[in-house]
């Protein structure tokens, strides 16, 4: 216990949404808006904790040794607590003007931030598997928010069923990979591996149960039949609170079973992974072109750009790793300004939900459109935003692990997937707009989005601000 | 001083300084940055050290160092009059687009300003992956150049240049990245000296001639260009035809030669092939065409073809003399290629410029519509009449010289390869003239012609520097071709170097 300062984050993270949780309760309606304030009050603190206590260099465990603070954790703690900064920034009008109870809607999402930093800092499986079951409980409340709307109820469901069910072959793998080594902490789990030689039977068995768990968590195919439905069916601010930050988690949830557990299985989750991440960038890429309602598109693409993630873990490599992170993050948020947008479009609670909705953009608020566009081009993985550099990052990692072939099978695909985002910079600056409103969203929302839009430029043009932190996450 | 630094990030961050001006004053900021980048980059003529082949101006600066690749820059023979025509162009844009543009100029100016910036990067970048990020960054800005100020088939066209040249160059992409995994670096130079088996060369061939292929472009993936040629706004075709098209020539001379000149040695008969085609067969197409636009699109694949045809005639040109002694005819062929690009982007810009004129006026860019415009335009006639001449390769301008030096230099590889190659003095003088023909001479063919007024002040500056330099470097091209004399004998030298 000498160390339990090391969990204050989360510790005060805890804290805090309680807080707002029954603080909720005694506020009158007037004063609802409080619980916004002190929901992104809270976030802060906890980013400045997060730096304040993080240590210089190496790990620290506390716990037990079942938590532990390392480089990586420190990054991807921040990438997530920032994203979530500006997901509750672009969500907070439309949450209200959808008379979604505040309250709710942030203490649940608070409290799945709380689990993906857990899962994050995790160093055994049961910690791991804890921090995932708070974020996924909390996702799936979250997209039942609208509790009137059958769409909402039913992704909900559906959500929860096949959740439960990818939980379900986590654990056990878990169980399978306790019963092989004897530990459920990562570092004695590799050990004893290693000492093995490749691993039992058992072990391998264990860890196809656990990337089918974490294939699921990432929407990796072919288990991501559940994302389009859930970004259809939940409202946009939640859609945009799942497409951003529990991608970083996932991420970090792979590193630590697979790199931090069983790296010396690579040879065995190597194959599953190239599987999952070929699949994931053909299916996304080729159905996303059929689609004409924006979230199912953008959930598409959130398919195609985890099989890039997912391409960069199977390399191996220290610099395979590095790479995947410096994908999720910028990924992160390039996906949270896409929805930013779509957000802000969003009007007297009516919902931009076709592609076609996006039409004349540029005409009405060129502003918007021109973030808009960058965010996509980003995602195409054009030069100078900084999608390109996440693109080359892992690719260069694949083909240093010799895997020529599935880094030329990833650039086609990117091919194709350039054509619908080029079709929806087509419709916002090519066509004429429908109804010539320019959009109206208040300053710190246009703010945010123009940060955002910078950011992508920014770290486009010095994308080593970012790239540093990862390569130094993984001791490069 | 770091004059290429400095022309980039001015032209970039000039272009959004002109946005930020607004409608009224773009013009004028955009003009004056455009003037300062030509008279920078003059610097690069005037401190340029015409006896060395190493990289001159070169500029050094960390910036990805886990992945090591660095921000570095530099200039040689063949990079440098690259980027003189840019900013030279560039100004040309500027002024053509004044009272032209109507609908968000400061917009349109400024996605200019930016793509210069941009192009000047792809010809100064001296690592492969800055080469990468500037190649394909030119492409956002002439996306939305043809997609919002385009004709009324734009998105097709514009939705079709971007894919086609995206799926050409990420097999580069990954080409470099393999390489750059190999030489651990990623500086082009390291490239050079990398020794690759032929199987590896083979493969690394083709991933950069479908990158160069389509950009230059060559038979048969030239069909983006006549499209995105029509759809463009007049400066837009004038800048993609001076400049981008070269982006391809300019990559062939700097990677797959030098890089892979095995595999360029046993593939080069693919080359001169698909060269061939495109210089008889495109002429041959031009010929057949209503839209003046359109023809003068035909007339740059089929002047391409000269192009790749010098730069891989030159195995041919060395396998027929054993002695060594004839490496002066392909050190010819790749000057003829490289004062080719040059002269096309004078010409070929004039030539866009001039429909634009037209096209401004009538509002058709249907030859058809047109007829004796010499009537009431006798100035303009005069110099579409001059430029048309050029692009036939009249000599004394400089469409005869690149053209001339190709056809000699190729008569020393096969004669029949030169006698193909020379019909483009009759195609090229068949089509572009019947065209003059039928727009310019004759009796005024219809109300519009006859209520057409002649080039303004503006017009008449416009093309009077173009029609200047395609003079000057038709009578003394030897500024040109000295400069880029040492850079292409040590070129020579490593193509015939095998690297396996």
């Amino acid at each position: 216990m000498e160390n339990l300062g090391l969990a204050a984050p989360e510790m005060f993270l805890l804290c805090a949404i309680c807080l707002i949780l029954v603080g909720d309760l005694f506020v009158t309606d007037e004063r609802k808006p409080l619980a916004y304030g002190l929901s992104q009050v809270a976030l802060l603190v906890t980013l400045v904790l997060t730096w304040w206590i993080s240590p210089d260099d190496g790990a620290v465990s506390a716990f037990g040794g079942s938590f532990i603070m390392d480089q990586m954790s420190v990054v991807c703690k921040s990438w997530i607590l920032i994203v979530s900064i500006g997901v509750f920034l672009y969500s907070r009008d439309f949450v209200n003007a959808h008379r979604i109870t505040n309250g709710e809607y942030y203490t649940l999402a608070l409290s799945g931030v709380l689990g993906m930093m857990i899962m994050v800092s995790s160093a055994t499986m049961l910690t791991l598997y804890l921090g995932l079951e708070l974020l996924s409980l909390s996702l799936y409340a979250m997209v039942a928010l609208k509790r009137t709307d059958a769409k909402s109820s039913e992704a909900a469901m559906k959500y929860f069923v096949l959740g439960a069910l990818a939980s379900g072959a986590l654990l056990y793998g878990i169980s399978m990979i306790y019963g092989a080594t004897g530990s459920l902490h990562f570092n004695v789990i590799a050990s004893s591996l290693a000492e093995g030689g490749q691993g039992s039977t058992a072990a391998v068995f264990g860890l196809a149960f656990l990337v089918v768990g974490i294939a699921f968590k990432f929407g990796a195919a072919p288990f991501h039949m559940w994302v389009p439905d859930v970004y259809e069916g939940a409202p946009t601010s939640v859609a945009l609170y799942i497409s951003a930050a529990p991608k970083i988690a996932a991420f970090a949830l792979a590193i630590r079973f697979l790199v931090d557990g069983l790296e010396t299985a690579h040879n065995s989750w190597q194959g599953m992974l190239i599987v999952l991440s070929l699949l994931s960038i053909v299916i996304g890429n080729l159905i996303a072109l059929a689609q004409v309602s924006i979230k199912r598109m953008l959930a598409y693409s959130t398919i195609s750009h985890v099989g890039f993630i997912l391409l960069g873990i199977l390399a191996g490599s220290q610099q395979g790793y590095s790479a995947a992170m410096f994908y999720a993050i910028t990924y992160s948020f390039t996906s949270l300004g896409a929805f930013g947008v779509i957000l802000a479009m969003d009007r007297m609670g009516v919902e931009v939900n076709l592609l076609t909705d996006l039409r004349g953009l540029f005409r009405r608020s060129p502003v918007y459109a021109v973030v808009m566009m960058l965010l996509l081009v980003s995602m195409t993985g054009v030069p100078p935003t900084v999608g390109f550099y996440a693109k080359l990052a892992v690719l260069s990692a694949a083909v240093k692990a010799d895997l020529v072939w599935l880094a030329v099978i990833a650039v086609i695909f990117s091919v194709v997937g350039a054509f619908y985002y080029l079709r929806v910079i087509k419709y916002m600056f090519f066509d004429e707009p429908v109804e010539p409103l320019p959009v109206v969203a208040p300053i710190d929302v246009q703010l945010g989005l123009t940060i955002n839009g910078a950011a992508i430029i920014l770290f486009g043009i010095f994308p080593g601000l970012i790239m540093a932190a990862c390569a130094a996450a993984f001791g490069l | 001083m770091p004059i290429l630094s400095l022309i980039i990030w001015l032209t970039i961050l000039g272009g959004l300084l002109t946005l930020f001006v607004g409608d009224q004053r773009c013009r004028m900021t955009a003009l004056i940055i455009s003037i300062i980048a030509f008279v920078l980059s003059m610097g690069l003529y005037f401190g340029f050290d015409n006896n060395t082949a190493e990289m001159q101006f070169v500029e050094f600066a960390e910036w990805l160092p886990s992945f090591g690749i660095n921000y570095s820059l530099g200039v040689d023979g063949i990079s440098a009059p690259l980027i003189i025509l840019t900013t030279f162009i560039n100004v040309i844009v500027v002024i053509s687009a004044w009272e032209v543009i109507k609908d968000k100029p400061a917009m349109y100016l400024a996605s200019f300003l930016i793509m210069t910036g941009f192009m000047v990067g792809v010809f100064a970048a001296t690592d492969s992956i800055l080469f990468y990020v500037f190649f394909e960054a030119t492409l956002i800005p002439m996306f939305l150049i043809i997609g919002i100020w385009g004709g009324p088939r734009r998105v097709y066209a514009t939705i079709k240049f971007f894919l086609y040249t995206f799926l050409g160059s990420v097999f580069m992409l990954v080409a470099l990245i393999y390489m750059g995994n190999q030489a651990d670096s990623f500086a082009i130079k390291a490239l050079h000296e990398l020794a690759l088996s032929s199987k590896a060369q083979t493969l690394i061939f083709f991933a950069f001639f479908v990158a160069f292929a389509v950009k230059i472009p060559m038979w048969p993936v030239h069909t983006w260009l006549p499209d995105a040629h029509v759809e463009a706004p007049t400066a837009g075709s004038a800048v993609l035809a001076a400049i981008m098209l070269k982006m391809g020539g300019y990559g062939f001379m700097r990677f797959s030669l030098p890089v892979v000149p095995d595999a360029s040695q046993q593939l080069a008969w693919l080359v001169i092939l698909f060269s061939l085609i495109a210089v008889v067969y495109i002429g041959f197409v031009a010929l057949a065409q209503a839209d003046m636009k359109k023809l003068i699109a035909y007339s740059s694949i089929s002047h391409m073809g000269f192009v790749t045809l010098g730069m891989f005639v030159i195995f041919g040109i060395i396998a027929n003399s054993a002695d060594g002694v004839e490496s002066g005819h392909a050190v010819m062929a790749l000057e003829g290629a490289m004062v080719q690009m040059i002269s096309h982007g004078f010409i070929s810009a004039a030539m866009f410029l001039c429909v634009g004129v037209l096209y401004d006026r009538v509002h058709s860019r249907e030859i058809a519509d047109y007829g004796g415009v010499v009537n009431t335009m006798p100035l303009f006639a005069a110099f579409i009449v001059f430029f048309a001449m050029a692009n036939a390769g009249l000599p004394g301008t400089s469409g005869f010289v690149g053209e001339f030096m190709v056809i000699l230099a190729t008569f020393k590889a096969n004669f029949w390869f030169a006698f193909l190659a020379a019909s483009t003095l009759i195609l090229g003088a068949a089509y572009t003239l019947w065209m003059i023909k039928r727009v310019i001479f004759g009796d005024v063919a219809n109300d519009n012609v006859a209520a057409l007024t002649d080039i303004n002040q503006r017009e008449k500056i416009m093309l009077g520097l173009l029609a200047a330099m395609v003079l000057f470097f038709g009578l003394w091209p030897a500024p040109m071709v000295d400069m880029m004399h040492a850079t292409i004998e040590n070129l020579v030298v490593q193509v015939t170097t095998s690297k396996l």
